[in-house]
């Protein structure tokens, strides 16, 4: 009896260091982002002010039609410097996606434009060269 | 006299116009040291959905450096719905959320011929109208042809759209001369600085496999032997992949060229406490918490740790040793 009371608590140390093994050593590898991070050291006021960002960028795409999730997974694959170029400015930067509602007078310069090969808007010109 | 008049006009008139018409394209002094011709046949298509050039051009380049996606799939990564297109920002964070290395390209035209001819497509963005105008268009670079004056994109519905390399010109630069180079593990740009890299890298981590990240960081270390980031990353990616021998190799040579980086020295200990070396590993790991600074807190628990790691093996020694 006493042996077998032995042997279940030494196997329940033995699990118990292992345990503690592996979660302390998890802990002690130190990560390149955070060998990166120490050089580069942000103030605290940068902090929050990307944390701002970060709302403000989640909020915006999902008023512009992203889902909540969606929109969390975007967020957080941006960058530090990503974020601030997005922040307050997402109905102004340059979306890529052929929209275009001219029409009228500019229909017509963008077809000399296109002729003369400043522009590509027609599928039917062909530049000089 | 009339009729030599006449003549002198009739020739200055044709000889204008056939100027116009047969005026051959000048390469640039700077394109000289480029091969003339370069398509990269094998680059991918995706016929773009309306207003879908964004994920169509991003699974293009992605497919190229061996990064298989669909539009589709890119869609709910970059597009925005109230725009009806995608924004440069998240498009590059697009590409590294599919887990390629992803950078900014050259903004000039040589620069970015350069690359098209060491096999690397360009995913740039056009604005196809004028400022006042826009008309903001994805695709991908994969070629060019300085004898004809030509580019070849893949874009929009066209597999082979041909472009004169001044129209190029014209509407890339609408965009600042914005691209993104998506590139393949191991590869790096012609011209890469080396403080984008290391941001790039770091923030590719948690999205790419630990091979792919190392790949990467072996040709950085290759090309800034000097750095220690690149190496200790070199040494965590192969350790992330499980690959201990490399991992030791890569940490072993950072602390030759870094003997005063505790970093170097704790994540050498941690590899050789998990390949059983626990006598080095303790030795290695005391140099490390010697040296203090910021991170001792980690170096003593990578000490700690070996410790453990000694006195538990006692345990397990035969009984008649005790």
């Amino acid at each position: 009896m006493t042996k077998l009371s032995q042997s279940i608590v030494y196997t329940i140390i033995f699990l118990f260091n292992l345990a503690a093994l592996s979660l302390s050593a998890q802990a002690a590898m130190i990560g390149t982002e955070a060998v990166l991070a120490a050089q580069n050291r942000q103030a605290a006021e940068d902090k929050v002010q990307l944390a701002l960002a970060r709302d403000d960028v989640s909020s915006q795409l999902q008023k512009m039609g992203v889902n909540p999730d969606d929109a969390r997974q975007r967020v957080a694959a941006l960058s530090d410097q990503e974020l601030e170029n997005l922040s307050h400015r997402l109905d102004r930067l340059p979306a890529g996606g052929d929209f275009f509602g001219t029409v009228g007078l500019i229909f017509i310069i963008l077809i000399i434009t296109d002729l003369l090969g400043f522009t590509k808007i027609f599928p039917f010109t062909r530049a000089q060269r | 006299m009339r009729k030599l008049a006449q003549m002198a006009v009739r020739v200055a008139a044709i000889a204008m116009l056939s100027a116009c018409v047969t005026q051959p394209y000048a390469p640039a002094a700077s394109f000289q040291n480029l091969p003339t011709q370069v398509e990269l046949i094998a680059t991918p298509f995706f016929p773009q959905d309306e207003h879908q050039c964004g994920p169509a051009a991003l699974a293009t380049v992605l497919g190229a450096a061996g990064y298989d996606t669909s539009p589709r799939q890119l869609e709910k990564m970059v597009y925005l719905p109230a725009r009806e297109g995608s924004l440069q920002a998240e498009t590059l964070a697009g590409a590294r959320r599919q887990g390629a290395l992803t950078l900014l390209a050259p903004t000039q035209l040589d620069a970015l011929f350069a690359e098209v001819a060491t096999g690397q497509p360009v995913l740039v963005l056009q604005n196809l109208g004028l400022n006042a105008a826009p008309r903001w268009h994805y695709a991908a670079l994969v070629g060019y042809d300085l004898i004809r004056g030509e580019v070849i994109l893949r874009s929009g519905i066209s597999k082979r759209e041909i472009m004169s390399i001044r129209t190029f010109e014209h509407t890339w630069a609408r965009s600042d001369h914005w691209g993104l180079l998506v590139l393949a593990p191991g590869k790096l740009p012609l011209n890469a600085s080396r403080h984008g890299l290391e941001t790039a890298l770091t923030q590719q981590e948690p999205y790419s496999h630990p091979e792919h990240m190392a790949a990467w960081y072996r040709s950085a270390a290759e090309h800034w032997p000097d750095s220690l980031l690149f190496m200790l990353g070199l040494g965590n990616a192969m350790y992330a992949a499980g690959h201990l021998d490399e991992a030791e190799d890569a940490f072993r040579t950072a602390v030759a060229q870094h003997a005063d980086s505790p970093v170097a020295l704790n994540n050498l200990a941690h590899v050789l406490n998990a390949k059983g070396k626990l006598e080095q590993a303790l030795a290695v790991a005391e140099q490390a918490v010697s040296l203090g600074g910021e991170w001792q807190p980690q170096a003593l628990a990578t000490r700690d740790a070996i410790l453990g790691a000694i006195r538990q093996g006692a345990h397990h020694q035969p009984a008649r040793l005790h």
